[in-house]
């Protein structure tokens, strides 16, 4: 044994230094090397597309960045650029304000518009994120009634009259269940408070209004309302009423009672079947023909009603879709603790499918949000119809391209940032071990 | 037994709509624009010179000043309109189901339009052809040396029948390019993709005038169709049909006579000619005829203007679309805008 030892000629009694890899072996040169460079097919490939990139940006970057931002009219802005190929910002600069508050709304009631806006975000602060106080949730509930009324104006007691009809509803709800079932209670709410809404408080309205109208605001007409202002007003409203409908749906096409079940099911293949455009048709020229002629809608009404049909029957299918993921198991289990019908939905099966469906819930928000510049077709002047009026007048008639990028970008920022929170709240709700 | 009942509710229920649209027809238009108060009418949401918002929203245009001369005849306020923006897919469903009251929305009065699509179409406001744009220099001086050339021609419209009726009557071969709206084809027009634009003659000339080099475009003669386009209304209420009509005829009357906005009101104290003196309201009950105040031609040319006066604020040289009087001068100037007497 001692012999083996001595024939080891050397042996190694302290570690070396480690050496930093050869060069070529790490970091970006690396990273270039094996991805970009690793064969002559890629190195062509890549030598081509940075070509192709670079004469597109060389031709963007210069015309985006070197246009003009204060001029009157095209014919001032070609004046200045004085033959050089570049945008002609100018016409932003001049008439966002048509962009955004829609061209017929008036200048001295933009003020509304804000207020609306900044209570949209602390009302739905609440909704989108737990760590918020949850005694926002009152500016939540509110905020439908005070949205109205900071958008179409007139005097606080209209929408103070729609909510009183809700608590109309549950008050009596609530005393006739101390007498009857809780269906007959409900169908007794439910009556009590259309006859609020039609019969008792329009006259309680009109006449605490005729005796002292609550803050009341210039009226403004919805014939007045565009641009980014009527797509968030159709966009929000759809997708707050569209989710709720959307999981009704959902559960009434699994549902035992057949009477249900087809009455949901033919709505959702219906409205599904059925392009959005036509629905709007619909409501804008072929409802009038089945009215009476003094019976009229207000057509952003009329509107928002058709595009929350129409995407909550995507909704629910979407919905639908994450029911059907859930495992039999998840269902019997429920049933195991005893739970009923809307306990188990509300605290094990909802949270569940509502989860897995996020990415289509998503999806859908964000086509219709999109989808709200289709009014256009029936005459309400959205953000690409005020493009189109802004090129007709003489000033700016010629210029495009600045006004579609300038709307694609809003639209861009809206449905870029919703995208982005449905990927935070996957993350979030994440709850298996992957 | 059960199947019958629900039957017979359909059937009541389909009687009672029926009545209620026979309702709809027989009542008298200009009663529920008086009860409405206000005038709904249908524009073009965006073409230069003829309607168009401005800066500040408010509507302005050739088309546009028709809606207020209605409505200054009416209430005697050219502001009490409603304005509807329509593309031209939609303009006579709106029209017939009573979403507007009358369009003014350079429609082209046809045949088909006004028989078949129950339209009535109370005049001409402006008489309009399809003309060709092309580069200066493609060299060319005629329509008819415009064989194999490629045609810019959007999609679905009497234009693009025009076109191919004019070339294969000349025996002439081209190329279409298609496009779907006005700016497109502007700008494909813009970027070469074709050698030839060709619209009605007007829109022409204001798509020629938002260019950066003018000068490097040319309308050739050639018109190749006839496009009267006109103010329309519903069929089937013709006191209604009268009111738009005439309140046009007043316009150009007004005209004829030489009653401009500025001098009416001095001609209305009574003058020798016993016609303007009708127009204005002065002699005879004109007005009352079509339901109105007598003094409601007076209204449109004080407020409003005459024909030649809301031509030439809207479309005429002076203005950036630049449109020459040509077809719509007067009858006694070579045009062919003629009102019929008032008597």
């Amino acid at each position: 044994m001692t012999d083996q030892k001595s024939t080891i000629a050397f042996v190694r009694t302290h570690m070396l230094e480690q050496l930093p890899p050869p060069r070529g072996e790490v970091g970006p040169a690396k990273w270039i090397k094996e991805n970009l460079f690793s064969g002559w097919f890629n190195t062509i490939l890549t030598l081509l597309s940075v070509f192709v990139i670079y004469s597109a940006l060389s031709s963007i970057i210069p015309w985006m960045f070197g246009g003009v931002w204060n001029a009157s009219s095209l014919a001032e802005c070609r004046e200045i650029l004085d033959g050089a190929h570049a945008a002609c910002w100018a016409v932003i600069n001049e008439r966002w304000q048509q962009i955004f508050y829609g061209t017929f709304f008036p200048s001295s009631e933009y003020w509304r518009t804000h207020v609306a806006f900044v209570l949209l975000l602390v009302a739905i602060a609440p909704v989108l994120f737990e760590t918020v106080p949850r005694k926002l949730l009152f500016v939540t509930v509110v905020y439908p009634f005070l949205m109205v009324w900071l958008i179409w104006g007139g005097s606080l007691w209209g929408p103070i009259g729609v909510a009183a009809g809700f608590i109309v509803a549950y008050y009596a709800g609530k005393i006739a269940s101390g007498y009857t079932g809780s269906g007959l209670s409900a169908l007794i709410a439910v009556v009590a408070a259309l006859v609020w809404w039609f019969l008792i408080g329009p006259l309680v309205v009109g006449g605490l209004n005729s005796v002292a109208p609550l803050f009341p605001l210039r009226e403004i007409q919805s014939r007045e309302l565009g641009g980014f202002v009527i797509s968030m007003i159709i966009g929000v409203s759809g997708i707050a009423l569209s989710l709720p409908i959307g999981i009704v749906l959902a559960l009434g096409r699994k549902s035992d009672l057949p009477l249900v079940k087809m009455m949901c099911v033919g709505f959702i293949e219906f409205f599904r079947g059925v392009p959005l455009i036509t629905l709007l048709f619909t409501a804008s020229l072929l409802l009038n023909y089945f009215l009476p002629p003094s019976v009229t809608f207000d057509l952003t009404v009329r509107v928002i009603v058709m595009v929350t049909i129409f995407s909550s029957a995507y909704m629910a299918e979407v919905i639908r879709g994450g029911l059907a993921a859930l495992p039999k198991g998840q269902y019997e289990a429920a049933d195991a603790l005893g739970l009923d019908y809307w306990q188990a939905q509300r605290l094990i099966i909802m949270p569940q499918a509502l989860k897995i469906s996020i990415p289509g819930i998503v999806n859908t928000f964000i086509g219709l949000f999109k989808d709200t510049t289709l009014v256009f077709f029936i005459g309400i002047f959205d953000m690409l119809a005020a493009a189109q009026s802004i090129r007709a007048n003489s000033e700016w008639n010629g210029i495009t391209w600045e006004l579609y990028i300038f709307i694609g970008l809003i639209f861009w920022v809206c449905c870029f940032s919703m995208s982005r929170y449905s990927q935070w709240l996957e993350q979030k709700l994440r709850t298996d071990h992957r | 037994m059960k199947k019958s009942v629900f039957m017979g509710t359909l059937a009541a229920a389909g009687l009672v709509a029926t009545g209620a649209m026979a309702q709809d027809a027989g009542s008298s238009t200009l009663a529920a624009v008086k009860d409405h108060g206000a005038l709904k009418c249908g524009v073009n949401p965006g073409t230069p010179g003829f309607a168009a918002p401005d800066a500040s929203g408010v509507w302005k245009g050739f088309d546009v000043d028709l809606c207020r001369a209605v409505a200054a005849a009416i209430f005697g306020d050219p502001e009490k309109v409603e304005y509807t923006p329509l593309t031209s897919a939609v303009r006579f469903t709106a029209l017939s189901s009573g979403e507007v009251d009358m369009l003014a929305r350079n429609t082209t009065w046809t045949f088909s339009r006004d028989v078949d699509l129950k339209a009535e179409f109370t005049g001409v406001n402006y008489y309009d052809g399809q003309g060709f744009m092309i580069p200066k220099d493609l060299g060319v001086s005629s329509a008819k040396e415009l064989e194999g050339a490629t045609v810019c021609i959007e999609t679905g419209t009497t234009t693009e029948l025009n076109l191919a009726d004019y070339f294969r009557t000349n025996g002439m071969d081209y190329e279409p390019v298609p496009v779907e709206s006005f700016t497109e084809a502007q700008n494909q027009f813009l970027a070469g993709a074709c050698d030839v634009y060709t619209t009605d003659a007007s829109a022409l000339a204001a798509s020629r005038a938002s260019f950066e080099n003018p000068s490097d475009y040319v309308v050739l003669p050639e018109i190749i169709s006839k496009e009267p386009l006109g103010p329309l209304v519903r069929h089937g209420d013709s006191e209604w049909g009268d009111v738009v009509r005439w309140t046009l005829n007043a316009m150009v009357s007004a005209e004829e006579l030489g009653v401009t906005s500025a001098n009416a009101a001095e001609m209305a104290a009574g003058t020798d000619n016993p016609e303007i003196n009708r127009l204005l309201g002065v002699e005879g009950e004109l007005g009352a005829m079509l339901g109105l105040p007598n003094d409601w031609a007076f209204n449109v040319i004080t407020m409003v203007g005459n024909y030649g006066e809301t031509f030439e604020a809207n479309i005429g040289e002076s203005t950036p679309v630049g449109l020459a009087r040509g077809l719509n001068a007067l009858w006694t100037e070579g045009g062919l805008i003629y009102s019929p007497p008032f008597r």
